[in-house]
């Protein structure tokens, strides 16, 4: 227990500001998901071939690829990439990016196919005769969306969503290869100045447990809120 | 783009894949036998029995794999105790390490698969098997398993392509299969891209082979 304790001689303030990182890169990697699952969902969902074949291969590689391996593709790709981008706009120097921000994209772009396959689903499994009521009525497109679609979705959509997350908060994981202090890096330097490793990888295995025991009660809460009237 | 280092890295990578396909089959063949051992306790009657099932597969889903392998790899090498018996043979390999981390995580996802497979068996079932005088034990053996494996392939299916993903995790405990050594390229010639253009390819061919192998199973043993 000592070694838990706060101050300069335990690990316990150091796990506790990695375990706020921890969540802090899950929310945020959800939500650039949810940015990629905005863009790609119409795409899967379009009439048109070539639009469903670019959704379908963004789909297709991010969840047939081993989440390392794009870790590995952003980590060591991502200055090289901004820089070649900043270099068309005629800047020349070098671009560290932080290691949060590529974190979080990594695993963002990872938990994105899974939500756009969520999304797709719910949107695929609401009643045609929603969707024509709407248009009978001559809603237009985003009042459409946005109270006729969009609640309906979510209903069908949040008990899927709850496992992304939990996908997505035991991805942050891998990001420790980057060097982010997270749990599991935290841990990492943890058990290596300790000599320790059994307790620290125990003890953010219980931490990461934690985390996924109390966002299920969270998201349960959400799931009854939004089938109200079911 | 690179083509030169795309063509000299294939071969490299695919020897790598060997390892990748090693750890999968023998941690999908112990992780089966762990999952349909762990489903039959799930669907026991003795609350306790079920109960310990339930928080296995409880803690093993609810951690990442990463955590996993190392308790198993980093972990119990600190138990003295452990060291002085036979077992340590097998845990001071990385790749025993692995293959025991994988299995027991890959149990326990196929534990759950199973135990919605066997309770979807419709009663009838089992009734027709009883009202024929079949003992209990057969019924379990030869009509229930078999149900609930055809049941389960769908999820087991994804179930195989999400542990052919997590393999790449054994380039963390040193292991070079297929990511290891991809990750060893990149960093030595800081060409990501084409490097993640040909192991992503090869990840991509297994998880295609292994997809259409399933439908295949699917149809041949579909009920109708």
């Amino acid at each position: 227990m000592e070694l838990l304790s706060f101050g300069k001689t335990g690990w316990g303030d150091e796990l506790l500001i990695a375990t706020m990182m921890t969540i802090a890169v899950s929310i945020t990697a959800m939500l650039i998901g949810f940015l990629f699952a905005l863009i790609f969902t119409p795409l899967k969902l379009s009439k048109s071939k070539f639009l469903n074949l670019i959704g379908n291969c963004y789909t297709t590689i991010i969840r047939g690829v081993p989440e390392l391996l794009v870790i590995y593709l952003f980590f060591f790709g991502g200055s090289g990439a901004v820089m070649y981008v900043a270099s068309i706009f005629g800047y020349n120097e070098y671009i560290e990016i932080n290691a949060f921000i590529t974190g979080s994209f990594a695993i963002g772009i990872i938990s994105g196919a899974y939500s756009t396959e969520v999304f797709r689903g719910a949107i695929q499994s609401i009643d045609k005769g929603q969707f024509e009521a709407s248009k009978v009525l001559g809603l237009k497109k985003p009042v459409h969306f946005f109270k006729v679609i969009m609640p309906q979705m979510l209903r069908l959509a949040i008990p899927n969503l709850s496992n992304v997350w939990q996908i997505t908060l035991k991805d942050t994981s891998l990001i420790s290869v980057t060097g982010l202090v997270e749990i599991m890096r935290q841990s990492y330097i943890a058990a290596g100045s300790t000599r320790d490793p059994l307790f620290f990888y125990s003890f953010a295995a219980i931490l990461y447990l934690l985390l996924t025991f109390l966002s299920m009660r969270l998201i349960n809460k959400l799931e009854i809120r939004y089938s109200r009237g079911y | 783009m690179d083509f030169e280092l795309m063509i000299n890295s294939f071969p490299k990578l695919l020897n790598a894949t060997l390892i990748t396909l090693k750890l999968l089959s023998a941690s999908l063949i112990f992780g089966l036998f762990i999952g349909l051992c762990f489903a039959i306790l799930r669907v026991n009657k003795n609350p306790f029995v079920n109960k310990f099932a339930y928080g296995y597969s409880y803690v093993f889903r609810g951690t990442p794999l990463l955590v996993q392998i190392f308790i198993i790899y980093f972990g119990l090498g600190q138990i003295e105790y452990l060291r002085s018996t036979v077992l340590w043979v097998i845990l001071k390999e990385p790749y025993w390490c692995a293959i025991i981390a994988f299995s027991l995580n890959t149990g326990a996802y196929t534990s759950e698969i199973l135990r919605s497979a066997f309770q979807t068996i419709k009663p009838g079932i089992i009734e027709a098997g009883q009202s024929l005088g079949i003992s209990s034990k057969i019924i379990f053996y030869k009509i229930q398993i078999p149900i609930a494996i055809r049941q389960s392939l769908p999820a087991y299916g994804n179930e195989i392509i999400l542990m052919m993903k997590g393999t790449s995790l054994a380039s963390t405990v040193t292991l070079m299969d297929l990511t290891g050594v991809a990750k060893y390229i990149i960093s030595t010639t800081f060409k990501p891209i084409e490097v993640f253009i040909v192991a992503g390819g090869i990840y991509l061919f297994i998880t295609f082979i292994i997809h259409n192998v399933i439908k295949f199973l699917e149809k041949k043993y579909s009920f109708n």
